[in-house]
């Protein structure tokens, strides 16, 4: 008891005590705010979900079904994922504004906001391909411009052009220019495969993979235009264009002048 | 004489003692030329030939026609570490590393481009013109023979850089030598020293592209050039210009000039093309691997009718005794384009054979006074564009939110139905141009100067045209058509009948026109008015 009661007395017990005392209060505090944290995430979900839900039912449910099952002219949405409605929304793709070839990029009508509240409401239905987070996407840091380039050329090219420019697919439908496109929406179009575009599962191309070609597709979007004026970057039509226009209208002028000229 | 003009015939007598050159030169250097702006549009395949020599020659000296595999290790980042061929990676060098390296391959591609444009423009007056007439039938043989090599040249100069869109062409034209029946398949292994793409190729077809085509076309130039120099130079009709004479300006010291001028604006004007204008970014196309292709693959514009003809062309395949025989790629690829081309260089003999007219023209024709033979130059230039239009029906499609099929779809019949609506529309139009003209001729310039006579008529100035004018809308012939015995004396058919008679028939279809005005028309007028 002596010797308890020298310790007690000691000049370092209060300070001990003190820190001791900060310590399991914070840890306490630190694992009660985790938990409640989780319970307000749980309970703010849930709201996000019938924000989702209530914007879906006015903009999208007319076409998509009440509960997202479809219909005749619209796909069911159960099981399409986050990543698909943030990559059709977030892109202006829907709401469809012409029905006849396919969806294509416009000024969006939802924000933000109202894209992840869709997004987390169509998940909450079953389970399917998230939308990728900023770390995951840090393709400067994880990708290769030059395998990019390779894989682009393997996999994408043939139909959006060797400069990711976009090309014509058959009926009226198109794939895309690829430039001004966000990182994000490329990376949720390879894995969910909107419109006529094939998905590219994580086994075809790994997420690594992706992220070199969204770091190319970046590149050729930053690309300086080496030779002089890039005339569109779709090969020779437009070149071919140039030289019977400009090309012989200048000479032809030229050869005019001449034969007036000094007799 | 000032010393200058001693010193300067000092020179010349020097050199003409030893060369004999002064009686030459006199005769040459006064050679008189017609002057007309058309007549310099053959100068511009002539220059830009030149261009191309020189801007090649350039492009030899860095460019390795190896397929060797090389890993690139240039300035060019998003190729860098890929492997390669040689042949590719030392044309990004020759753009990113090599000083003016870019500007040379890219003056070289424009060259090629306007050489092209120049020939089809040059053929086009020479034919609208008749100019390939009696005694010049080999001249326009040869340069039916030029435009067939340029577009050969071109394509294997597209195919040298091994990138993914020259590869992708020459999968095509392996696809063409292929669809030959019988012969296809091994002609193929033989061009290509094996299976598709093989290591010969690139190698082969430099060989070919710098040296056996240009030795083919400088030779081809010059007896192209000797003709017309031996044969003197056609003039359009006009005061004083006859079928015996050439009205214009000596070689020396206006052709010079004019000619030696116009050499450095094409120049000019193709250094521009290349200095402000991309062409064939090589290095966007990345190298060629077999299992790749980009959408919108294209030829150069001079190809681009055939693969608009390919493009268009429906699936149609014949299995027999164990081969395939690809029609959807032999018509487009082969018969249709030799169908052309034989007729393009045998057009003045069937226009002869057509016309009976086996006499020499030096006078050049007025476009609308051989309505026939301007409208199926139209004709042929409408399905020739209908067929390039489709080969960049990718593009347009995209472009104008169109679709693609019903592009192709619109190919497939205008190629056929517009062409002969073309024939009947410039037919008409040439006519109405010759009625025109013998109004012009008759009853003069309107003036829109409105006269009230004094019995109240009002009526319209005309003022006569110049004895000049009117002498250029006059001085054509309008030939008769044949009429070629169908029988002989005896009434019996002769054995030639069916044959006569088709030429009759079509003599008489070129011989249609609207009669232009005679002096004796023109003379009863002048009494009336």
């Amino acid at each position: 008891m002596k010797r308890l009661s020298r310790l007690r007395r000691h000049r370092a017990a209060g300070p001990i005590l003190l820190i001791f005392a900060l310590f399991t209060i914070g840890t306490t505090f630190q694992v009660a705010s985790a938990v409640n944290k989780d319970a307000t995430s749980v309970a703010d979900r849930a709201v996000t979900i019938e924000e989702g839900k209530q914007i879906f039912l006015k903009g999208c449910s007319s076409c998509h079904g009440l509960n997202a099952e479809g219909g005749g002219i619209a796909p069911s949405l159960i099981g399409v994922g986050a990543a698909s409605v943030d990559f059709q929304v977030a892109t202006g793709r829907m709401p469809m504004a012409d029905m006849s070839t396919q969806a294509m990029r416009k000024k969006p009508v939802y924000n933000a906001e109202e894209v992840n509240a869709l997004a987390t409401y169509v998940a909450s239905l079953a389970p399917g391909p998230q939308v990728p987070g900023e770390e995951m996407l840090n393709y400067e840091r994880d990708g290769s411009v030059a395998e990019g380039g390779e894989l682009f050329r393997t996999n994408c090219a043939m139909c959006h052009n060797f400069a990711a420019q976009g090309g014509a697919l058959t009926q009226g439908k198109y794939a895309p220019t690829l430039m001004g496109v966000e990182p994000r929406h490329i990376y949720e179009a390879m894995i969910t495969g909107p419109q006529s575009m094939p998905v590219f599962s994580d086994k075809t191309i790994t997420p690594e993979e992706k992220l070199s070609i969204i770091k190319w597709i970046k590149a050729a979007e930053s690309e300086p235009q080496l030779g002089g004026v890039a005339l569109g970057r779709v090969g020779p039509v437009t070149e071919g264009l140039l030289v019977w226009t400009l090309g012989i209208g200048l000479l032809v002028g030229v050869a005019v002048w001449l034969a007036m000229k000094a007799r | 004489m000032t010393a200058r003009e001693r010193i300067a015939g000092n020179v010349a007598g020097y050199v003409d003692d030893r060369t004999g050159a002064a009686k030459w030169m006199k005769k040459n250097l006064t050679k008189v030329f017609p002057d007309h702006w058309s007549f310099l549009l053959g100068e511009i395949c002539l220059y830009s030939f030149v261009i191309l020599l020189l801007s090649g020659t350039f492009l030899t000296f860095w460019f390795d026609p190896s397929m060797r595999e090389v890993v690139y290790d240039g300035s060019y980042a998003p190729l860098k570490g890929l492997e390669m061929s040689a042949a590719y990676a030392s044309t990004l060098d020759i753009s990113f590393e090599v000083r003016g390296g870019l500007l040379m391959r890219q003056i070289h591609h424009w060259a090629a481009l306007i050489f092209m444009v120049g020939i089809v423009v040059h053929l086009l007056r020479v034919y609208f013109t008749g100019a390939f007439r009696k005694p010049r039938e080999f001249n326009w043989i040869i340069g039916v023979g030029l435009l067939t090599l340029g577009i050969v040249e071109g394509f294997l100069g597209y195919s040298l850089p091994d990138d993914l869109l020259s590869g992708t062409g020459i999968r095509i034209a392996e696809a063409i030598i292929q669809a030959l029946p019988l012969v296809g398949s091994y002609l193929a292994f033989f061009a290509f020293g094996g299976a598709f793409p093989g290591e010969a190729f690139i190698p082969r077809i430099y060989t070919v592209h710098v040296l056996l085509l240009p030795g083919i076309f400088l030779a081809l130039i010059t007896v192209h050039l000797m003709l017309v120099w031996y044969q003197k130079h056609t003039q359009f009709p006009g005061p004083g210009r006859t079928e015996k004479n050439v009205v214009g300006y000596p070689l020396m010291p206006v052709y010079m000039a004019k000619a030696g001028g116009f050499f450095f604006i094409v120049f000019g004007v193709t250094a521009f093309l290349g200095a402000v204008a991309s062409i064939n970014p090589i290095w966007l196309y990345g190298p060629y691997t077999p299992g790749q292709i980009s959408a919108g693959s294209q030829p150069d514009w001079y190809m681009g009718w055939l693969d608009g003809l390919v493009r268009m062309a429906p699936p149609l395949e014949t299995h027999a005794f164990g081969h395939t025989i690809s029609w959807n790629i032999l018509i487009p690829g082969l018969i249709l384009p030799g169908i052309m081309f034989t007729g393009l260089a045998l057009y003045p003999f069937i226009e002869s054979w057509a016309t009976g007219d086996k006499r020499e023209h030096h006078l050049l024709d007025r476009p609308r006074n051989t309505p026939n033979r301007t409208a199926i130059g139209v004709m042929a230039l409408t399905f020739t564009l209908v067929s390039l239009i489709n080969g960049g029906n990718d593009i347009i499609a995209t472009t104008f939110h169109l679709t693609i099929n019903q592009m192709m779809w619109f190919a497939r019949i205008s190629v056929l139905v517009l062409p002969p609506i073309a024939f009947i529309i410039t037919k008409r139009l040439c006519l109405s141009l010759q009625r025109a003209d013998r109004d012009l001729v008759l009853h003069g310039r309107e003036t829109g100067r409105l006269v009230r006579m004094p019995n109240g008529e009002f009526v319209e100035v005309h003022e006569p045209i110049s004895a000049e004018k009117a002498w250029l809308l006059t001085s054509h012939e309008q030939l008769a058509p044949l009429e070629l015995p169908e029988h002989d004396a005896s009434g019996v058919r002769r054995p030639a009948a069916l044959k006569n008679k088709l030429r009759n028939r079509i003599s008489r279809a070129a011989a249609v026109a609207v009669p232009k005005a005679t002096e004796t028309e023109r003379r009863e007028l002048e009494g009336h008015h």
